[in-house]
This record gives C-alpha cells, sequence and structure tokens, in this order.
C-alpha cells in the first residue's frame, strides 16, 4: 500500500493529533537550534556558549523567549499599522504549513492505526513546499515595507531580489529529482530512494540545492536581507518584542523545513544509511524517525557550520552567481539527465550510456580549461603605472607575485 | 443533465470551505479596487490569488491550484516592486476628478459590460456533456495534464512559451544600457585612494559624531583643534539640512574631570 493511500485512510482526530505534533516537533526543533547553534559557533570560536540556564544551558533560548515576550512592543509612527502586524504573521505562518507534507517516518503504529508520520500526501508535494516559500517571501518584504523606514526597506527589496534569484535554480534542481523519481510527491520520492539516494546518483542538483536553499532562508554567508554591517538589522530593524519573536521563529523553522526537504528529496528520507536497512524494523518502524531527525540535524550543523566559517557575500557577486552560474549549470545538467533517463529507459547498451556520459565529462573539462585560460590572460595584464605622487608602499602587481611563487616552487 | 446537477453539487467540508473562503475573496476583491494605497492593492490581489488556489485544490486541481500560488504570488511581488520604483514607497491615489461626469459614465459602462458578461456566461452550453474530473484524472492530476499539454495542445503551448521569450528579450534590450566606463573594482579604489590626492583619508573618511556624547549621523566630528571635519557628514544630510551643530556637545573643561 502506498504511503497516501495509507494516510487517505486516517480518521479526522488523528489528523488533529498529527497535525499538533508537527507544530511541536517544529517549535521544539527551533528552541534546539537556537541553543544548538550558539554552542557549536561558540565552539568555533573557542568560547563556551550559553552554559547556565538549566543543564548545558539546554533551556536558554526557552528564557530569550519569555524575555522577548516581555519586551515593549513598538510600532514606528511612520508605519504602515496593518501591515506592519500583518507581516509577521505570514511570516510565521508560512513557515510551518511547508511541515505538512514532509514524510518523517515509515509506516508505524499509532494509537492502534496503521499510518505514517505524515500529515497529507499531495501529488505536487514538492511544488507545494515552493508555493509556501514564496508567499513567506511576503512577510520579509512587506515588514521592509510597513515599516516606513530605509534600511528595512532596503532589506526587504534586496530578500525579494534574493529569493526570487535562487528559487529558479532550487526549482530547477528539483526537476532532475522529478524526472528520475518520476513523481512530485515527496512520500513517492522518498519510496524511489529506497536503494540509492538520488543525493548520489543526482550529486549536481544536491549541490545546486543545498546552495540555493542557504540563499533562500536569509542566512550566512547569504544574509544579505539583515547584513548587520550595512542595514543594521535589514527588515526586522524596527521590530521588537513578540513580532520580532515570530521572525526569530520563522527563520528557524524555515531552516529546519528546508533541510527536511533537503533529507527527503536527496538523502533518502526516513530510511536508513545503506548496509543498515534493518534497522528501520526497530520499536515497530519508530526507528526510522531517528533516521529522519539524523539527516535533517546533520543539514542544521553544515548551515551553522557556514555561519561560522564564511564571511558575508557583497551583494552584486551574490547575485551573479544565482543567476549566471547556478542556473544555467542547472539546466545544462537537466538536459543531461533527461537524456541519461530516456537512454536507460529505452534499454540502450552500456556502452552507449557510458560514451554519452564520458563525451559530456569531456565538454565540460574542456569549457574549462578554456576558462581557465582566459582567466589567467586577463590576470596577467599589466596594472597601468602612473608616478606615485606620495612615497607609499609598492603594490606589488600580479606579474611581480607570479615571479616570487615561480621562484618559491623552484626553490 | 441530471449528471452534471450531480457533479456540480457541492457539499460537506468543500462547502464549508467555500462559505467561510469565497465571501473573503469578494471582500478582498472589492476593497482591492476601494483601497487608496497602490501597495495595499497589490496585497489584496496576492489575497485574492492565493483563495483562487485553494479552492482550484478543493476542487481536485493541486497541480493548478499550486502553480497558480507559485507564479502569481511571484507576480505579485514583481507589481509591488514595479510600484515601489515607478510610483514611490509612499504614494496614494488622488480622487479628484480631472474630467466632470467621467464617474457616472465609467459606473454605468461597468454595470453594463458586467451584466452582459453574465448574462451570457450563464447561459452558454457546451455541445457535449462533461466528464467530471474523477474520469480526468484517472492517471493522476498531474500526468493527465502533461499528457494534453504535450501532445494536444503542444503547438499553443510553444507559441506562448515563444511570445513570452521575446518579450523578456524585448524588456531586457529595452533596459539594456551600456557602461561608459568600467565599473572601478575594489582592487581599482584601493589603488587610486593611496595614489591620488592626499593620504589623510587612506585610512577612511572620519566617522560623524562627537565623542562619547553624541554619535548619531547628524553631528559633525570635531577635529584636533576644534574646527569641524565636512568629510565626517553625509552630503545628503547637508542638502537636506537636517545637520546639527556639535557645537554644544564639546566637552568644555577636560581638568574638571573626578580621578
Amino acid at each position: 500500500m502506498s504511503t497516501a493511500e495509507l494516510i487517505g485512510q486516517d480518521p479526522g482526530w488523528l489528523i488533529a493529533v498529527k497535525g499538533v505534533l508537527v507544530f511541536a516537533v517544529c517549535v521544539l526543533l527551533t528552541l534546539m537550534a537556537v541553543w544548538g547553534e550558539r554552542r557549536i559557533v561558540a565552539r568555533m570560536q573557542m568560547r563556551l556558549g550559553p552554559n547556565r540556564v538549566g543543564p548545558f544551558g539546554l533551556i536558554q533560548a526557552l528564557a530569550d523567549g519569555v524575555k522577548l515576550a516581555l519586551k515593549e512592543d513598538l510600532v514606528p509612527a511612520a508605519a504602515d499599522k496593518i501591515v506592519f502586524i500583518i507581516a509577521p504573521i505570514i511570516s510565521a505562518t508560512a513557515c510551518f504549513m511547508s511541515f505538512a507534507v514532509i514524510p518523517m517516518s515509515g509506516e508505524v503504529s499509532l494509537f492502534g492505526h496503521r499510518t505514517a508520520m505524515q500529515l497529507t500526501d499531495l501529488p505536487v508535494g514538492v511544488l507545494y513546499v515552493l508555493a509556501i516559500a514564496s508567499v513567506g517571501v511576503y512577510g520579509i518584504v512587506l515588514a521592509g515595507w510597513s515599516s516606513g523606514s530605509t534600511y528595512p526597506l532596503l532589506g526587504g527589496l534586496r530578500s525579494s531580489a534574493q529569493v526570487i534569484s535562487y528559487e529558479v535554480a532550487m526549482g530547477l534542481s528539483l526537476v532532475a529529482v522529478f524526472i528520475y523519481a518520476g513523481s512530485m510527491s515527496t512520500s513517492e520520492i522518498v519510496a524511489a530512494q529506497h536503494k540509492w539516494w538520488f543525493g548520489v546518483v543526482l550529486f549536481p542538483s544536491f549541490v545546486i540545492y543545498a546552495i540555493s536553499m542557504v540563499g533562500e532562508t536569509n542566512r550566512a554567508p547569504f544574509d544579505l536581507a539583515e547584513a548587520e554591517g550595512e542595514l543594521v538589522g535589514g527588515f526586522h530593524t524596527e521590530y521588537s518584542s513578540l513580532k520580532f519573536a515570530l521572525f526569530f521563529l520563522a527563520e528557524y523553522v524555515n531552516i529546519v523545513a528546508v533541510s527536511a526537504l533537503a533529507t527527503t528529496l536527496f538523502l533518502g528520507g526516513y530510511h536508513a544509511l545503506p548496509g543498515l536497512t534493518f534497522t528501520e524494523q526497530w520499536l515497530g518502524g519508530w526507528f526510522t524517525l531517528v533516521w529522519f531527525f539524523a539527516k535533517v540535524i546533520f543539514f542544521f550543523f553544515i548551515f551553522v557550520w557556514l555561519r561560522g566559517t564564511l564571511p558575508r557575500m557583497r551583494y552584486d557577486q551574490f547575485m551573479k552567481f544565482g543567476w549566471k552560474v547556478l542556473i544555467p549549470a542547472s539546466l545544462f545538467w537537466i538536459m543531461i539527465v533527461a537524456t541519461m533517463r530516456v537512454l536507460s529507459l529505452q534499454g540502450a547498451s552500456r556502452l552507449t550510456v557510458i560514451s554519452f556520459a564520458s563525451a559530456i565529462v569531456l565538454i565540460v573539462l574542456l569549457i574549462g580549461a578554456g576558462f581557465d585560460s582566459a582567466k589567467k590572460k586577463a590576470a596577467l595584464a599589466p596594472l597601468p603605472d602612473e608616478a606615485a605622487p606620495f612615497p607609499v608602499p609598492m603594490i606589488p602587481s600580479l606579474s611581480t607575485t607570479s615571479e616570487i611563487e615561480g621562484t618559491v616552487q623552484r626553490g | 443533465m441530471y449528471l452534471a446537477l450531480e457533479l456540480t453539487k457541492t457539499s460537506g467540508p468543500e462547502a464549508v470551505l467555500f462559505w467561510i473562503l469565497a465571501p473573503l475573496t469578494v471582500l478582498a476583491a472589492l476593497s482591492m479596487l476601494l483601497v487608496k494605497k497602490a501597495v495595499h492593492s497589490a496585497i489584496l490581489l496576492a489575497a485574492v490569488m492565493i483563495s483562487l488556489a485553494i479552492f482550484y485544490i478543493a476542487q481536485d486541481a493541486p497541480f493548478l491550484g499550486i502553480v497558480q500560488i507559485v507564479v502569481y504570488t511571484g507576480a505579485v511581488m514583481m507589481l509591488f516592486l514595479f510600484i515601489l520604483m515607478l510610483v514611490g514607497v509612499d504614494s496614494s491615489d488622488s480622487l479628484t476628478e480631472t474630467i466632470p461626469g467621467l464617474r457616472p459614465i465609467a459606473i454605468t459602462a461597468a454595470l453594463g459590460f458586467g451584466g452582459l458578461l453574465v448574462s451570457l456566461l450563464g447561459r452558454a452550453t457546451l455541445d457535449h456533456d462533461f466528464a467530471g474530473l474523477t474520469a480526468a484524472n484517472i492517471d493522476g492530476n498531474v500526468p493527465a495534464l502533461a499528457q494534453l499539454l504535450f501532445s494536444r495542445y503542444v503547438w499553443a503551448f510553444e507559441v506562448v512559451s515563444a511570445l513570452l521569450i521575446t518579450a523578456a528579450l524585448g524588456a531586457m534590450v529595452l533596459a539594456h544600457n551600456h557602461r561608459v566606463v568600467a565599473r572601478p573594482t575594489q582592487r581599482d579604489r584601493a589603488v587610486r585612494r593611496f595614489r591620488t590626492g592626499s593620504l589623510a583619508t587612506a585610512a577612511g573618511l572620519p566617522g560623524p559624531g562627537v565623542y562619547a556624547l553624541h554619535n548619531a549621523v547628524d553631528v559633525p566630528a570635531l577635529l584636533p583643534d576644534g574646527s569641524i571635519a565636512q568629510a565626517s557628514i553625509s552630503a545628503t544630510l547637508e542638502a537636506r539640512g537636517d545637520v546639527i551643530d556639535s557645537a554644544p556637545f564639546q566637552l568644555e573643561k577636560l581638568e574638571e574631570e573626578p580621578k
């Protein structure tokens, strides 16, 4: 029986219970994520991080939440009041909704019913997540506009440009998955990965998705919508108290949601690691839940690791990267995937497939080599050497640096 | 005829959904026309689009519903940006009539055209019975749509996409302008900072404010001799006349500080 049929038999009260569970999981993960992020970043910066409230500082995030709720709620005089209040509500509502289609476990028994830990199964589940994400951006853009102040407006505009650009790359990276799974439903995509994870088979798609999901969630190194050094706080500069807390919540739930989608699409969802498939039967199937959350937490760790390691990108570099690198690369890759898929479905010989693949690899290498030599030529162009009006330290031109490097290598 | 009646009857959860969402949609659509601010109109348009999408999903057309959200929220977002760029951040419609007597004519024309459309569409009949969504979706909603799009309607589909690509290219050509000089890179700027003019600003411009007493951007910094550092203030603020005198924030007697 497919997951869609299994979930379709749920009685109304079970759907309600699952809805509450999904909500609780999101909130709990957010609390743990805030704590985890601060501890991990602290460790990367040779600090301890929050360790006072509760064991290991575990309930620090809860204490922060209470503090935020008790703060004064300011609405700037220049703000558009209604939109100012609606914006954080849109953000916080949209982020929870995408979790409805994420399959968190295989077939389990809940209160005596055979079901799966997935709220609903749409035939277009993955597109649904994209649609919800594009509604979520409204929260950020409207917050920026309604604040009636310059920095939030700039932050909101940046974020809308960012999300529109990176959603294209993200959508294109998903196409390869749809082609291989033959479906857009999350549960069927997970089922199609019982043997090989799409993260392995479709590795370029996985890389493109991973990059664009960081862009989608406004996280470092792509957190240009709230770049502290340039825009104070970006779109949420004017927000305080619970309204700010809603944006904060939305950011972390969004991270967990894109991580969960990445797990579902590329890392086999709730399936166990290859070779450990016998663990999927443990605890009456509930052990699959552990696998799912282990993968989600892995992705979350990557998010934190990026934040702790990389400096923020400049805005024009970021846009150039999205439009000139990610999108053409995805289009090229989709063509290859579609051809390979047709070849294998029509029962082409292994020789044909291998020669096609090696021809593609050869072409890519040639193009790469061409780019490299063009770059070298451009870099070696001599700098205009005007006479300096002041005695300044010599600015080493690239030709001298490469000479120095050459001598070092020879020596 | 009776089959059609059976199929089009709404009941149960769908009816509840309809009676909650439909009035909200109509309200949003009406206020979209009536609100004064262009941005509010855009938001209400997005609300109407999303509620239409929910109706589609409730009527067994999930693909159409989801695509409606993806496409139209993106489109409304573009509209929103156009408003900000072309009309202004905080603009509202002016309600003064420039040509007298236009309002009654417009209202009559709108009512007449609407009445005509409703009465025509209400009496229209198809020359064949409809099969119903259950029959259309027998292989699944998405494969059924794909089957039609890529076989029967492939020509129309390709023509529309060619039209859209042409429009996009046209917009790019119209909006394109060549830079007269190359954009200076970070490297160029660094070189220029050291090699031209005075070295006084090589380490960056002075920040605004008088140390420890006032550091807002509208107060010029003071040089060691007490004169004002002009470079510490944004030219925009100066042109707007928003700059405050920094004299009241000076420390008068340093020796009186408690030890």
